[in-house]
């Protein structure tokens, strides 16, 4: 067997070194040098992330099985950017005295599913998406019951355990389906086989394939274990089931629908899409409104933003591909503020209701100003990253030119604005209500106060660093040839 | 008699059905998890049939048939763990017991 090959997968192994390192030095450190794992790992991983930065070789690896390309390359770390600041976040909580025994076991899980999502980001083949996809999703559901003592943790935990496997038996039937018609099991090869063919058991197939997918991504109408689960998990899980989780399954969807589905089916999975992107907008948004708990409220405004994610793949091109990739970096630094915010109330307080948020600022002026951020930016209001983000969304979307698409994307504008109302709720209760009995003043921990830094600073600063989304443009014109088909 | 693809797909199809319909209607956790495990095992059948029947000088159906088996044991490992969690909690896996969240 040729070694180098592993060479062409620097991230995935670079990952594993850190897990394994966590893993020693959870394993044989001393108990009174355990309190420095979160730290450990955190420090590890930020050199982790910063070594990523140096571009890596560009090829396929193992018969074709993985791929590495400057697009997989940026979306790794974009994820890994992501995977930090939940790192800091988790930081202080995985310290508190119930977590004293499985506090390593919360790093080697999160750090595991991170390596599952390269797997599928990665994956040129179905078998080993499928492995990426449960080495991804089987410990969150571990994770999201990490909190032995709260029952709603448990029950979130039952909800997504069968939802997750109940996703990927469906997506299973339509892999066995696409096998049955071509043969074979490589992105490339199955294209080559079914173009021309005009087989209704692919469109079966197909429409397996997305609601499988869907489920990860929680598009409605595989929807409804979302909220229950972000409001049942541990703050820092819900984080990361929210961001990390939905970027990946958002890129290895675009890469399937476009390089297995897109020679010959293009036109059966967008009037797929389509209907599924109007109801997730729509129903997101409709079903956010009525929230008063905070972390369902963000689980329905993820709902809705799943839904401007599917735009970049509707769109099918570079412009579509690179527009993805940064609406999922900037919703990382907006969706993570927010929930470094209602993280650091909670802990100390147990508070997660709007109405618990009144009269914030007069108390806590530092949180409240970094939940109004994250809020503006995660509605799209101008000179923040999410009005780029949303802007780009749509220019990639309606460089299609179809008029079926301009339709969809005037849908959304509408549901933005709509949006705009239950977010600035939000920042109406932190700044206009008042409250005799507000939270009192909060010391937030270190780590939770560099998150909340980093995110700020990305939030403000991603929307002017144009350069940013240049070379995005650029990474994923170099693999322009999987949508030369559509 | 000659057995033929149909032979074994349809039984396998029938056998997905059962799988989903117990998973819609049963109210014992345990009773979705052998719903579940149904689903996923006829999907294996699936895969070694179309790989004997279609392509049988190759042995991709067979080897993701081996990889699907274990996903599947790794994933009843979970849902048992989480399940016996919920035992402990509510003293019962009877799912309309775990309905605290919701709307």
């Amino acid at each position: 067997m040729d070694y180098s090959q592993f060479l062409l997968m620097p991230q995935e192994v670079g990952l594993l070194l850190v897990f394994l390192l966590v893993f020693i030095y959870d394993t044989f450190m001393p108990q009174r040098s355990q309190r420095a794992l979160p730290v450990f790992t955190t420090v590890l991983f930020a050199i982790y992330t910063a070594i990523c930065f140096v571009p890596c070789e560009v090829g396929s690896a193992f018969a074709g099985m993985i791929e590495t390309n400057q697009a997989t390359w940026a979306m790794k770390n974009i994820l890994n950017v992501g995977m930090l600041i939940v790192l800091m976040q988790a930081a202080k909580w995985t310290n508190e005295e119930f977590m004293r025994v499985r506090r390593g076991e919360f790093y080697e899980l999160l750090l595991l599913t991170l390596f599952g999502m390269f797997l599928m980001i990665s994956a040129r083949h179905f078998l080993l998406f499928v492995i990426g996809l449960e080495t991804a999703s089987l410990p969150i559901a571990c994770l999201a019951a990490f909190e032995k003592k709260r029952y709603e943790s448990h029950e979130a935990a039952a909800k997504y355990v069968f939802t997750a496997i109940f996703s990927s038996a469906i997506f299973l039937l339509g892999i066995s389906f696409v096998y049955g018609i071509a043969g074979t099991l490589y992105y490339n090869d199955i294209a080559t086989m079914i173009i021309g063919q005009k087989s209704t058991l692919l469109v079966v197939a197909l429409a397996f394939v997305i609601a499988g997918v869907g489920f990860k991504l929680s598009l409605v109408p595989f929807h409804q274990w979302t909220a229950d689960v972000y409001q049942g998990a541990p703050t820092a899980v819900t984080a990361y089931l929210s961001v990390i989780s939905k970027g990946a399954a958002a890129f290895s969807f675009l890469v399937i629908m476009a390089q297995v589905f897109g020679a010959a089916y293009s036109t059966a999975w967008e009037w797929m899409l389509y209907a599924v992107i109007i109801l997730t907008i729509t129903i997101g948004n409709l079903f956010a409104m009525r929230q008063h708990n905070l972390k369902r409220f963000l689980a329905f405004s993820s709902i809705s933003q799943a839904g401007y994610i599917m735009l970049g793949v509707i769109a099918a091109n570079t412009l579509g591909m690179a527009s993805m990739m940064y609406y999922v970096l900037v919703y990382v630094f907006s969706n993570l503020a927010a929930f470094g915010v209602i993280a650091a109330i909670e802990r100390q307080t147990g508070k997660t209701t709007t109405d618990d948020y009144n009269g914030l600022f007069k108390t806590n002026p530092w949180l409240s100003f970094t939940m109004m951020l994250a809020m503006f930016s995660l509605g799209g209001i101008p000179p923040f990253a999410g009005f780029f983000s949303k802007f780009f969304i749509f220019v990639g979307a309606c460089k299609t030119g179809s008029v079926a698409v301009y339709v969809l994307v005037l849908i959304a504008l509408v549901n933005t604005i709509i949006s705009l109302y239950y977010y600035l709720l939000v920042v109406k209760a932190m700044f206009i209500r008042q409250d005799d009995c507000a939270i009192p003043t909060l010391k937030s921990s270190c780590g939770e106060r560099a998150a909340m830094i980093v995110c700020a600073l990305g939030i403000i600063l991603i929307g002017l660093a144009s350069c940013i989304y240049t070379s995005l443009t650029e990474y994923t014109a170099a693999i322009a040839n999987i949508f030369s088909q559509i | 008699m000659d057995l033929t693809l149909l032979m074994y797909l349809i039984p396998s199809l029938i056998m997905f059905g059962c799988g989903v319909y117990g998973f819609l209607t049963r109210k014992n956790m345990i009773a979705i998890m052998i719903s579940l495990e149904l689903m996923l095992n006829s999907i294996d059948i699936n895969f070694v049939v179309f790989n004997r029947f279609l392509f049988p000088d190759q042995y991709e159906g067979m080897f993701f048939t081996l990889f699907a088996i274990a996903i599947a044991a790794a994933e009843t490992a979970v849902a048992l763990a989480i399940i016996i969690n919920v035992f402990r909690a509510v003293k019962n896996v009877d799912i309309n017991e775990i309905t605290k969240l919701k709307f």
